[in-house]
This record gives C-alpha cells, structure tokens and sequence, in this order.
C-alpha cells in the first residue's frame, strides 16, 4: 500500500515510459573498455562541477582540479577583470604539469599573479597568455601569442564552477542543466560557507557509488542502526518511500517526507542522548537556520513535511537541500572502471556561537558515520557484480533514478559511437 | 612531554582526559577514537555526558574567533564527546561496523 500517491501511470517508472521496466545489466559498471568509452562519451563532453565561486574571491586567486577520469588537470583562476576562467593544467614548451607542489598528481590552490613551470621556467598570465620564455631567442619564429594555456569551456551556476571539456560544448551550462535544477537558484549557497569536507577513494565503479545515493531504498537497511532500536526497528519494518520523484533528461530529483527527521518532535527515549544535548544529529542542527525566503524549486512536487531534495547533477555531482537549513554535496571521480574518489561537502550559515559550532560539528560528524556504511557496502556491491554470475538485476520503482542514469549513461556512450561512425 | 591542556577551572574534573581528547582536528579525534577500548571510550563519555550542555553554555560566553585558550580546549572536549557517542551509544565498538575497507577522511572544517 502506498503512503504517497504515485503518477496516474501507476508508477514513477512508468510515468517516463522510455525507461521500461525490466531488470538492467550492470555491464555497464564492470567492463574496463565501456570505462573507456565513458571517458570520452561522457566526461570529455558533460558539463562537470569543479568547485564553489567563493573558492576563489580574488584575482589571483586559483585551484586545481585533478579530473584523472579525462586524464587531465585544469587551474580555475580569477583574472585582472574578475572573471573566471579554466585551463588545462600544461605547460605549453613540452607538456608538463604547470602547477603543483611536491605531488604532481595533488590538487593545489593559491594566489599568485603568474603561473611559472617549475621545469624550464616559461611563465603565464592570468588570462592564460604565454608572457616569458626562458632564453627566448634560442627558439626558431617563436611567437609566444601561439603558446597560451589550453583553455577549457568555464561557467557558473549558482556559484558552483562548472567545465567543459569538449572543444565545442553543445549546450550551454543552463541549457545543459534544465528547468528542473534551474529551479534551485536563489538557495543562499554563498552565504553557507562553513565548509566540512571529505574525501575517499573507494573500490567501486563510479555508477555503483552514485546508485546508492539516487534511492533511499537502502537507507532503512544499511543506516537504521544510526537510530535508537525502538526507530531502527520500525524504519526496517515500513521500508521507504519518497514522496516525489522527477527526471529532466539525465538529472533527476528525489525529494523525502519530513516526519522521520524532526526528530525532535519524538519522545526522548527513542533520540540518541548526544543528540539531545547538542540540539543536532544525523538530520542536521535542530533549531533551524533562517535563510529568509527560499526559492519554490528546491521543493518539487512541493513535498509537505518536507525532509530534503536531492538533486542529481549528471553525471557526477548532487546537491542535497536540507529542511533544517543547510546543503551538502557529493561528487564522484572515477579513477579506473572499479574506483572512484569520493567527496562530501557539509555546508552551513557560519556559526554564531559555539552552541551552532557544536550542532554543526554533530551534523557532519553523523555524515561521515553514514557514508563510510554507503562505501564499505559499495566495495562489496562492486566486488559481487563482478563475479558475474547473472545478466540483469530488477530495480523496483523506489530506485527509478538509478535506472534513469544507466540508461542515459548509456545513451551518452551510444550517441557518442554513432558519432564517431559518422566520423 | 606536551604541555598540560588547561581547562576553565569549572570543568576542572575533565582533565584526566584532556590530555587524551582535546584535540584541534576531527582526523585526531577520529584517530583517538579509533585507537581507545570501548572501556575508554564509556569511560569519557560517562565523565563528560552529564556536562555537555553546561559546557556549551560555558563556550557560547565568547565569541567564537576570540575564545580564551581554556574554552577552545574544552570546545574540542565537546568534539570528542561527539564523536565517541556513536561508538557508546549506538555501535558499541570503536568503528561503525562493516566498514573496515573505507575511511573518509575529513580534509577540511572550520575553526576552532
């Protein structure tokens, strides 16, 4: 019996008819060449997440962002005039890494108001020009306006820097992105600038990762323990359901009823005692935070009591609004076709005092018990699809936006291949 | 030998774990935690837990980016507190069970 009403189809899978409903191979998340495919199909074409404006408020100011899936690494830097720009991370004389401390393979950030190649010491501008070459006239017609940085497609959404990695982008980031995550804008992301950030390296194929962070199918079985017994117990029992689902082309959104988080509506002998005295816990701080107005979109389906919406960035990157006033984000780089670094992001207003420092740092502490539950279950989800002992595998209707993203997974791969025939 | 910890003298009973739990980064306490019995564990949380909240009260007098050096070190006492109620009150081990081939490790966090 449902708790909530399902589209008039019968089902949120039904109601994208294109999807079906048959079980799915997960060929797709253990097959080393479909990797290679992916690289190019996907992450060379795709508009991928790199980082926060406030990263980088200044000119000057700059990060790196190690994308190993396309085998490169890009500097996002702020120039003389403010704007933001992206570039491959080579020096133009004979191809080393440009920026980088000790690790070349580290990320970095920084200011600085040149980048300078730590190998034969040529020198560019913020804006990407080649402005010294070291014994310039030993080179034979050197024009150094024809040996600038490699620039890379770089737009901002909301104030998270997206790249482009393709000569040519198809769509614009907001064509790229849809009405449906459009919908978001106005959120106060920039105002949420108490960061707590985490990363893994996780053995699971990236798509395996993200599965379990499309559905919250799993979340009564893998995360009950995180409740007291009498709750674990009986979120075992009812199983989940999301109140509404909604795809835009490759993203999709999830949002989940409010009742189970307001925890502290429940008597006291069902709460963790550390929640209780800090005010906060696996939902987040309890006394939440006042954003002022919010924007309708990070509501679809206008979900009442709401609990949070996750929304699902193709291909890699998902924003999580929660009702108690504060984001959190997660990002999967694959690093081979069976490992990814994984990173989270827990994002609030500043706190005020230490009583919010405190609520925060029990919000964030609970994220971390949660995601190591999803990464260890993911390595063993991975290592039990590659003992390939069956074809296909039946994904129920709470887990439509997994099967919306294989599917356009393997719609990008397709395209591409068609693509490439033509030549 | 590393300096002694000192804590506001209302929470004076908290030293004998000071020195253990007082700690600037959650990759510390983590690694606390991780490598203390459950005995050791109970044994914090039993100290601390009836004075959480007052020690909150106590920390919220200042303003978080001019508290005296004894508030910032009880401030990390409560951050432990935290992180080993997860072991104490729900897992009743050290790590959150089957999850011994991952970490997740916190590479940045506000101060203190």
């Amino acid at each position: 019996m449902a708790r909530f009403p399902k589209p008039a189809e019968g089902s949120w899978t039904q109601h994208y008819p294109q999807l079906g409903t048959k079980p799915v191979s997960y060929e797709d998340s253990i097959s080393p060449e479909f990797f290679e495919l992916e690289r190019e199909a996907i992450f060379k074409r795709a508009w991928l997440h790199v980082g926060r404006v406030e990263q980088i408020p200044k000119t000057g100011n700059f990060f790196t962002k190690e994308i190993a899936v396309a085998r490169t690494s890009i500097i996002i830097v702020r120039g003389d005039d403010g704007e933001i720009r992206a570039f491959h991370n080579t020096c133009r004389h004979r191809g080393n890494r440009l920026v980088w401390n000790d690790l070349p393979q580290a990320e970095v950030s920084g200011t600085t108001r040149q980048f300078s190649c730590k190998y034969h010491g040529w020198r560019y501008g913020l804006d990407g020009a080649c402005v010294f070459a070291q014994q310039e006239g030993e080179f034979f017609d050197l024009d150094k306006a024809d040996y600038g940085l490699v620039s890379v497609h770089c737009e901002t959404f909301a104030g998270f820097i997206f790249v482009n990695l393709s000569r040519e982008p198809t769509q614009s980031l907001r064509d790229y992105l849809g009405p449906m995550i459009l919908g978001i804008e106005g959120y106060p992301f920039d105002k949420m600038t108490d960061h707590y950030t985490f990363q893994v390296e996780v053995g699971a194929n990236w798509k395996v990762f993200s599965d379990a962070f499309m559905e919250f199918y799993h979340a009564p079985i893998v995360h009950g323990g995180q409740h007291m017994p009498p709750i674990a117990a009986q979120v075992r029992k009812d199983g989940y359901e999301a109140p509404y689902y909604q795809l835009d082309g490759p993203h999709g959104v999830v949002t989940t009823a409010g009742s189970v988080h307001r925890v502290w509506e429940m008597p006291r002998e069902m709460v963790k005692p550390a929640d209780i005295v800090t005010h906060s816990g696996l939902f987040g701080p309890w006394d939440k935070s006042d954003l002022g107005e919010l924007p309708k979109g990070i509501t679809p389906g206008g979900t009442e009591p709401w609990g949070l919406s996750s929304f699902q960035f193709f291909p890699n990157f998902a924003i999580l609004i929660w009702e108690a006033g504060w984001y959190n984000t997660h990002q999967f780089w694959p690093t081979s076709y069976n490992t990814l670094k994984f990173e989270g992001i827990v994002c609030s207003l500043p706190a005020k005092n230490a009583s919010e420092r405190v609520g925060r740092e029990m919000a964030a502490v609970a994220f971390k018990e949660y995601s190591l539950q999803d990464a260890n279950t993911l390595e063993a989800t991975q290592l039990g699809l590659e003992a390939r002992v069956a074809d296909f595998w039946p994904l129920n209707d709470q887990e439509v936006l997994v099967r919306n993203f294989h599917q356009s997974v393997g719609d990008w791969v397709d395209e591409y291949q068609r693509e490439r025939m033509k030549g | 030998m590393s300096a002694t910890v000192t804590l506001p003298a209302a929470f004076s009973f908290l030293q004998p774990y000071a020195q253990r739990w007082s700690l600037e980064t959650e990759r510390a306490r983590w690694g606390a935690r991780m490598s203390s019995s459950m005995e050791d564990l109970q044994a914090y949380y039993d100290a601390i837990f009836p004075h959480v909240e007052e020690a909150i009260a106590y920390c919220d007098k200042f303003p978080l980016d001019a508290m005296p050096e004894d508030a910032v070190n009880l401030l990390r006492m409560i951050y432990s507190f935290i992180i080993v109620s997860f072991p104490v009150e729900l897992w009743h081990q050290p790590g959150v069970p089957d999850t011994a081939a991952t970490d997740f490790v916190r590479i940045s966090e506000p101060l203190p």
